[in-house]
Parts: C-alpha cells; structure tokens; sequence
C-alpha cells in the first residue's frame, strides 16, 4: 500500500512512525543533522568546502580496497578518510589557501583516492554493489546498531569541538596573533580535521556523500549569513540542518522521489533565500 | 604498441587533453578555481542523464548543463570566482537532481538503456573511436590556443584585478570567459577520457609546476609539459601491466611528478631562506 498524505499532520506522522525502518532511519538523520551542522560551521568558516569534499568521496576508494582484501567495508573508510585527511590537513590554512597550491594538492589527492577506487575495482574484478548508493546513500535498512554507533560518534566529535571550538575560531579568525598569544595552532587544527574526518566518514557511510556534503554546507553557510556570534549562529545551523532532514524524510517516504533530491533542494532553496534576504 | 589503432586513438586524444588540461589548470590553480573544475566533472554527468530522460543527444545535455552552471558560478561570485561554499552547495544540489533523473529514468520505459548510454558515455581511454578521438583532440586544441590568447590579460586580472581594472581589461567578462574554457574541456574531455583524467590533470602537472618556477610563462610550459609527459607515461604503463587501468597509471604519475616536485621546491625554498639568514650583515 502506498502512502497517502492527508492533511491531517498528527495521522502523517504517526503514519511515517509505523515502520521501524523509517524511525531508524529519521534517528539516523536527526543525529547526522545535528553533527554536520556543528561540524560544518566550523567548515564553512574555515572556508574548508573543498576539502570535506575531497573526504567524502574517499568513500569509493575506501570501500572497493576493502572488498579487494576483505576487511569490513567500514573500516576500509575510515582508513581511506584517515590517509586523506593526513595529505589535505596540514594545508589548512584559510588566510593563504587559495594564493597558493593548496587547493591544488587537494584536488591530486581526490582523483589519487579515485584512480586507487578503480585500480582495486579492476584487481578485484568484481563489481562493487551500487555505486549511487555510495554517493546518494540509503536511508532504508539502517539497523538499531548503526543509529547507536552514529550516536556515539557525533557525541565524541561534538565533544572534541566543544574544547577545542574557542581556540579554532581564534586561529580561524586570525592565525598569527593566536600563535602569538601561545594557542597551539597546529595541534588545535589537526584536531579539527580529525572531527571532520570522522564526521564525514560515519555519516556518509549511511547517508551517501551526497546528503552530508549538502548538510554539511548549506545550512552553516545560512547561519552564518544571518549571524556571525557562535552560539546562536550553531544553534541556527542546527534548527535548519534539522527542518531539512525531517522534510526532505518525510517528502521522500510520501513520494516515490529519492530523498537525495529533497533534501539537496531544500538545502539549496534556503541558501538562496537567506542570500536573497540577507544580503 | 603502436601498431594497434586504440593505442594510436588514445594518444592523439591524450596528448591534446592533456595539453589543454595542463595549460587550462595552472591559471586554475592560480585562480583557486580547483573545486569549480571538480564541480564542472561532477554535473557533466548529470547532465548526460538529463539528455536521456529527455530523449534527447547526450552530448548536449553535456554542454547545456557544464556551460550553465560555469555561467552560474561565475554570475554569483565577485569577478566571476564563486566563493567554496557556493560551489558545494551547487554541487550538491545539482548531484541531488542526479538522484532524482536517476529515478525517473529508471521508472521510465528507456530506463536501463538510458543509464547505459550515459555510462557508456564516461568511456574509458582506449574505447575511443577514431572520429572520437579526432573530435576531442580539435576541441581541446582549439581551447587550449584561446587560453594562450588570453592568457596575459588572464594572468593580470588574476594577480592584481584592480590594477586589472584601471587598464580598462574586462575582469568580470574575462573570469567567465575562462569558467565557459574550463566547461568546454571538461564537458568534451569527460565523455572522451573520463571525468577522472580531466581533475587530476587540471590539479597535479599544475600543482607541480608553480612548486618549482613563480615565472608565469615558464610555469605554463611546464604545466603543459608534464601533464602531457604523464599521459604519454601513464598510457604505455597500463599498456604494459595488464589489469592497471589508464586513469589510475596517468593519475598515479601526475600526482608522484607533483610529490617530487613539491618537495624540491620546499627544499630549494629552505636553501634561498638559510642562504638570507646566512648573508644578513651582523
């Protein structure tokens, strides 16, 4: 039976609870909300888009080298995510990125990730499930587990930002005068591309590189429009991050349209208008 | 090698790609326009699913959606250089209507033949046909002579744009004049080569060069030059060594050419800085 949208909210929402599959998956995307709105702030700020590209594509690589030794594909991620975060972190620096080659080494170690995904796809001679789903992802058959581990990652990634999130918005904002004042500016900065690695990696495992690049962007980039004060500008992010989510669930389970487009096209549509509004 | 016309097909459409791609991708690299360049590949393939949902040439969905999105990431950035989060958020919207032409292909009576144009479209290296090839390297050739053209007034609106401006030079026509280059090659060079090849020959060769020279016109030689010289490389390779894809032998020698290179350039920089520090008087 297809689901039918009734303009009564309360039977929408109690009709969209029924399955436990989709109380999965709106956990999942909640969490993943959340986490990619706090995370991507500092993203966006850092003026970083590039470079959480680059990771989520690591995805391919990731994935077609641990089919060809047969690891669990998930670790064969987080190990790809790691190895390019170590090459793209150290050139992180907003003040001189894009005077220099930086978004040059960037863009070598993506297509180094990729050309590594086809050269173990073609070792493996095998196929390697369905490539849009690591790039648009599936919200259906996320188990209980999975909610559970993302959860735990987005409270650690969280964690780690809430000690080091003054100091990164310190050398964000000004580098030199935060060496200055004695905060380890590397250090603080490693970090961060750790949390992001880490964000990256967990959340586009379930929901494709597609969806969290779209989170992980637009609405911090609206916040910010809005409101350059941390806590209200995270809270901001995190209220859209949040309203895209739930939408673009919701339209998807009522349609017969991926949630991949919903959500991108709410993401894009609110850019646009705060760049309208605010301009 | 080269008694076979597949080799002799890639080669001619390689090395002009190549070119075009080393040339085109310094002034990228300079310009920071990286993640635009990246952007460009990923909706060239959208835009072949487009065409086929429509039922119309895949090869001009191709152009018709790379050509629009350079035009719209030059009209929303100052000076036609669209800032990162404007690219991501594009790119992900643009991804997102994959999704959904993904699906209605799939639900439409075309459906699996659809996707298999469009696939078949990313073609590899050695698929080319003769008049593929031909095609490829004459677009790629001709970008290439147009950036040449423009590459002084280029340079200088990219280094110094208000000085750029006080010369009376066209900034802003100038910047999407490039971005409407850059769509050209990748929309033409993805079908032919593959989206892969067109990234990291515009990032590697390019990355490379500004290591080792900051002379503009020098740098573009080289740029050229390697890139061309890891194509030639990276086809006899995966010639040689069976199951080592095209791509990924180009792809693995640009980017080792580009390590190299990055680490002579930090050392002579260290040389010059200690040769300072040394010849300070007292």
């Amino acid at each position: 039976m297809n689901p039918v949208l009734k303009p009564d909210l309360i039977t929408d929402v109690r009709e969209l609870l029924q399955f436990g599959f989709m109380v999965n998956a709106l956990a999942a995307g909640t969490i993943v909300a959340v986490l990619a709105a706090v995370v991507g702030w500092f993203v966006v700020l850092r003026r970083q888009a590039f470079a959480a590209h680059t990771l989520s594509v690591m995805a391919f690589p990731g994935a077609a080298g641990a089919s060809l030794i047969g690891i669990p594909v998930a670790l064969g991620y987080y190990v790809a995510c790691l190895l390019a975060a170590a090459v793209v972190g150290p050139t992180a620096n907003p003040r001189q990125r894009w005077v220099g080659s930086e978004s040059a080494t960037i863009g070598t170690v993506q297509t180094v990730g990729l050309a590594a995904g086809f050269l173990f796809l073609s070792l493996n001679q095998a196929l390697l499930g369905e490539p849009d789903s690591l790039l648009f992802g599936t919200f259906l058959g996320i188990t209980h587990g999975q909610v559970l581990i993302l959860l735990a990652i987005a409270l650690a990634s969280i964690a780690a930002l809430a000690v080091v999130g003054r100091p990164l918005r310190f050398v964000t904002v000004d580098r030199e005068l935060a060496r200055a004042s004695g905060v380890p500016v590397r250090r603080v900065e490693a970090i961060f591309v750790l949390v992001l690695t880490l964000a990256v990696a967990a959340t586009s495992q379930i929901t494709g590189a597609l969806l969290v690049f779209a989170l992980l962007v637009a609405p911090p980039a609206c916040a910010l429009r809005i409101t350059s004060r941390p806590l209200p500008g995270l809270l901001l992010s995190i209220t859209l991050a949040l309203i895209i989510v739930w939408l673009g669930l919701a339209l998807a389970y009522f349609t017969v349209y991926p949630a991949g487009f919903y959500v991108t096209t709410l993401a894009m549509g609110l850019f646009v208008l705060t760049r309208v509004v605010w301009r | 090698m080269f008694a076979h016309e597949f080799v002799r097909n890639a080669y001619l459409a390689g090395t002009f790609v190549a070119l075009a791609c080393g040339v085109i991708g310094w002034l990228v690299v300079l310009r920071g326009q990286v993640f635009a360049g990246d952007a460009l590949s990923h909706v060239a393939f959208v835009g072949a699913i487009g065409a086929a949902v429509l039922g119309v040439d895949v090869r001009i969905g191709l152009f018709v959606l790379t050509l629009a999105t350079a035009a719209g990431l030059g009209l929303l950035g100052p000076r036609a250089r669209a800032d990162d989060v404007v690219i991501g958020t594009a790119l992900a919207w643009i991804l997102g209507l994959g999704a959904l032409l993904l699906a209605l292909l799939a639900a439409s009576a075309a459906g699996a033949s659809g996707i298999t144009t469009a696939n078949a479209l990313f073609g590899s290296i050695y698929s080319l046909s003769r008049s593929g090839s031909w095609l490829a390297a004459g677009i790629a050739a001709a970008v290439t002579v147009a950036v040449l053209g423009a590459a002084r007034p280029l340079l200088l609106s990219t280094v110094d744009p208000e000085l750029a401006v006080l010369r009376g030079l066209p900034v802003s026509l100038l910047g999407l004049g490039f971005l409407a280059a850059l769509a050209v090659v990748t929309a033409e060079s993805t079908q032919a080569v593959g989206a892969l090849l067109v990234l990291g020959l515009i990032a590697a060769p390019a990355g490379a060069a500004r290591a080792l020279t900051a002379r503009p016109y020098r740098a573009l030689a080289l740029s050229g030059g390697l890139a061309v010289g890891a194509m030639w490389g990276g086809l006899a390779l995966s010639y040689a060594v069976s199951g080592l894809p095209p791509s990924s032998a180009v792809i693995g020698l640009a980017a080792a050419t580009y390590a190299v290179c990055a680490a002579l350039g930090r050392r002579r920089r260290s040389d010059r800085a200690g040769e300072r520090i040394r010849t300070r008087p007292g």
